[in-house]
């Protein structure tokens, strides 16, 4: 038995490097490779398949005006469905064909390359993945969250609830939260600024799936009748979120939810503008198409002929992905400077992304500073409420409780 | 593979259920030894290797899962859920106490059985679907005790890291390193299978699968046998956890959700109930076929499409061809890729004659 059992193994094999054979080809000498993990068919492809093509898009533009210092991008997308294995094969893969940086998708998928990412000396990086302790340049030198963590962007949720309060001492905050570890990550940020400000945080956890809420919002609305709420959902529930407080007569002028419930897309899900009204959402990327760089996009597809992409009217994560593309041609563009108009390696490339400062795309993007030690940039946030039939600015790009979490960050980073 | 003995010229037992059937599969077991040692690690990328990595782990599960499922006959959705008791019992050994990997890994096993065990205690009543839905909750109380427990998870994030495994100050920190470290275990896992499975207790297993009123009324105690395939399976279940806990550097629970347990019964099933090799080429093309696929539809979509348009239909196109080729290969042989693989076999032993 034996036997078989190898060599069906060695036929497989024979027949994988047959069929890999083609695709060896190494990158011309002015050609720089990104790594683009996505997720189009997972649980998350409605982030996934809005997200993604507005990463090429700005990558295509770099390229259709030249490049970057004469460096033309090619990017390598893999998606990964969500799922932990293939995204390891994305990584190897990527190095394989010589990429300077990737961008990892996923909160899964992100803690397991970690370990990867240092000791391949990749550049990786996840706006709105992984874990906050990953801001701390000193513990995970590869990887780069670029963009708000959790708890940042508890601290701004807590800022802007605050500025519409007044004050926070004696009031009543609930936190309704997914009952996963990415939901649980901002408590001790809340429970922190609970203790100084001196408000009554209540936290109320919804089990995946999380389309089933109408318990914990009763008790919200109806027992514990808090001036305000934080809901930090994911997928279908923030759309039920919305839904079920608008049923239960809550204002939703006095919810705030974080990154992952605040697109266009949660507002139709929940019955549309006019059932949202009045909700604020965090965004760790400007919203709108009110931005020269969008426009140039759609003059590029223009000039090609093309309409613009569907994709660009769900305004959120379309220019969640302009963002995390611009900071990565900003990088290569540093890295090149430095290297005197030669190509970089990876570990050029990431000591560029450690000089990005003072970058904003026109307001796309936050006045982040990264450095060695900051890889989040400062955890910088807006808030958009939702008004008529858009999401209007509420707040410009702001940092809510900075020294709370800066020494969450310090007591994580001496425990290990 | 290539030899077949001329008739049937076995005389006893022992030589029917000898793993070489004729003296020459020594030497094939020798050159494949050879070529899995010695030459893929040596001439491949790392890429490739990283592939072959990924397949190993998931062979080790599907071994497990396929003594359970398909020796004998208990429907498990939980399979993910026992990676992950193993995943955690060997993290929290490796970081706490600082034990190396030959210790933690059979301990994740040993967890995992014994966790294994008791969301195996309903199958000593019901069968079939209600027994999928018993096990089904067991996924769910595992992941749910898992976040919630601090004490297993380490923490809100409810991931542990660790180190790389260390043998004899030698550390296993690259793909091809890795390779070694995966293929050993994986060797070991298929032995062992084979040899449970031509044993007492795999012969008990089946009889149990085929009728379990009559394994009884022939001495097979049921209650002992069902639950040492459920210890088993979360053995294999365990190790499996580990292993991707030591490839991946970190135990995370959100990798061993309820889909990985579906993935894992996919193999499977492809791959043929019931038998060993079956379980391999069920690994083998639940993790190669998406990457085959996607590198296909990429170099043949680029002569169509260019590459922003290709992005958006690659991957969906790639589910939908995913899921037709599985259909056709159970449409074809309804018993798996296994099975697929004798008939071909069976065909060219009297070819061109048909029988």
């Amino acid at each position: 038995m034996v036997r078989f059992v190898k060599s069906g193994l060695a036929a497989a094999v024979a027949t994988a490097a047959l069929a890999f054979g083609s695709g060896g080809a190494f990158a011309q000498s002015k050609e720089v490779v990104f790594g683009f993990q996505c997720d189009r068919t997972g649980p998350t492809a409605l982030v996934g398949t809005v997200l993604c093509p507005g990463y090429h898009d700005y990558i295509d533009l770099v390229n259709s005006k030249g490049g970057v210092e004469g460096f033309k991008i090619k990017v390598i997308e893999v998606d990964n469905e969500y799922k932990v294995p293939p995204a390891m094969e994305a990584h190897e893969r990527f190095k394989k064909e010589g990429a300077v940086l990737e961008g990892l998708y996923g909160t899964p998928q992100t803690a397991a390359l970690n370990k990867k990412l240092e000791e391949d000396k990749m550049l990786g990086t996840s706006p709105g993945f992984g874990t906050a302790d990953a801001a701390d340049g000193k513990k995970y030198p590869y990887t780069f969250p670029i963009a708000a963590t959790y708890w940042s962007q508890a601290g701004a949720a807590l800022e802007f609830v605050k500025e519409k309060l007044g004050t926070l001492k004696g009031k009543k905050i609930a936190y309704i939260f997914y009952d996963n570890p990415a939901g649980k990550e901002p408590l001790p940020i809340l429970e922190a600024i609970a203790k100084q400000e001196g408000f009554e945080l209540r936290t109320f956890a919804v089990p995946a799936p999380g389309v089933e809420m109408g318990a914990q919002v009763l008790d919200i609305t109806s027992r514990f009748k808090p001036d305000f709420v934080v809901a930090h959902l994911f997928g279908r529930s923030p759309s039920v979120a919305i839904k079920e407080f608008k049923g239960k007569g809550f204002p939703l002028s006095k919810v705030i939810s974080f990154v992952w419930g605040s697109s266009e897309a949660d507002i139709i899900a929940a019955g549309g503008y006019g059932v949202a009204q009045g909700y604020n959402t965090l965004q760790f990327a400007g919203v709108g198409k009110d931005f020269p760089v969008l426009k140039d996009i759609v003059a590029m597809y223009k000039a090609q002929g093309k309409p613009a992409p569907k994709e660009m009217d769900s305004t959120v994560y379309y220019n969640r992905g302009v963002m995390t593309a611009a900071l990565h041609v900003e990088a290569l563009r540093n890295a090149i400077k430095a290297n005197g108009g030669k190509a970089p390696t990876s570990e050029q490339v990431k000591d560029g992304m450690e000089h990005v400062k003072g970058f904003t795309l026109d307001g796309l993007v936050p006045p982040m500073t990264i450095t060695p030690a900051d890889h989040e940039g400062g955890g910088w946030c807006e808030v958009y409420t939702v008004k008529g039939n858009a999401l209007v600015k509420a707040k410009d790009w702001y940092q809510g409780y900075r020294s709370i979490i800066e020494k969450q960050l310090a007591s994580t980073a001496s425990k290990s | 593979m290539f030899h077949r003995e001329a008739g049937v010229f076995k005389t006893s037992y022992a030589s029917d259920m000898a793993l070489y059937p004729l003296p020459i599969a020594k030497w094939t077991v020798a050159v494949l030894a050879l070529l899995f040692v010695v030459i893929i690690p040596l001439t491949m990328q790392e890429y490739y290797l990283s592939i072959l990595n990924l397949i190993f782990i998931a062979i080790v599960g599907a071994l497990g899962l396929n003594i359970l499922v398909g020796y004998t006959g208990q429907i498990s959705i939980g399979h993910g859920a026992f990676m992950s008791v193993g995943a955690y019992t060997a993290a929290n050994l490796a970081v706490r106490l600082g034990l190396p990997f030959w210790i933690t890994l059979p301990a994740g096993g040993l967890m995992a059985a014994l966790i294994g065990v008791i969301v195996g205690i309903p199958s000593l009543r019901i069968k079939g679907l209600y027994l999928a839905i018993a096990t089904l909750a067991g996924q769910l109380i595992i992941e749910w005790t898992i976040n919630h427990v601090t004490a297993i998870s380490g923490g809100a994030q409810a991931s542990i890291q660790v180190d790389r495994p260390t043998l004899f100050g030698f550390t296993f920190n690259t793909q091809g390193r890795l390779y070694y470290f995966l293929l050993f275990f994986t060797a070991l896992a298929i032995i062992a299978t084979l040899n449970i499975v031509r044993s007492r207790l795999g012969r008990a297993f089946i009889a149990v699968r085929d009728q379990d009123i009559a394994a009884e009324i022939i001495g097979i105690d049921i209650f002992r046998y069902k639950l040492l395939s459920f210890a088993i399976s979360s053995f294999y279940a365990g190790v499996c956890g580990v292993l991707y806990t030591y490839y991946f550097g970190i135990a995370n629970y959100e990798a061993f959700q309820l889909v990985v347990s579906i993935d894992f019964l996919a193999m499977i099933i492809i791959g043929g109930l019931g038998s060993v090799l079956g379980s391999i080429l069920g690994a083998i093309f639940v993790t190669l076929l998406p990457i085959v696929l996607r590198l296909v539809l990429m170099d043949v979509g680029k002569l169509f499409l260019d590459e922003g348009e290709l992005a958006n239909i690659i991957s969906g196109t790639r589910l939908a061809v995913f899921g037709a080729l599985i259909i056709f290969f159970l449409i074809v042989e309804p018993e798996g890729l296994n099975r697929l693989w004798r008939n071909i076999r069976s065909y060219f032993r009297v070819w061109p004659f048909s029988y």
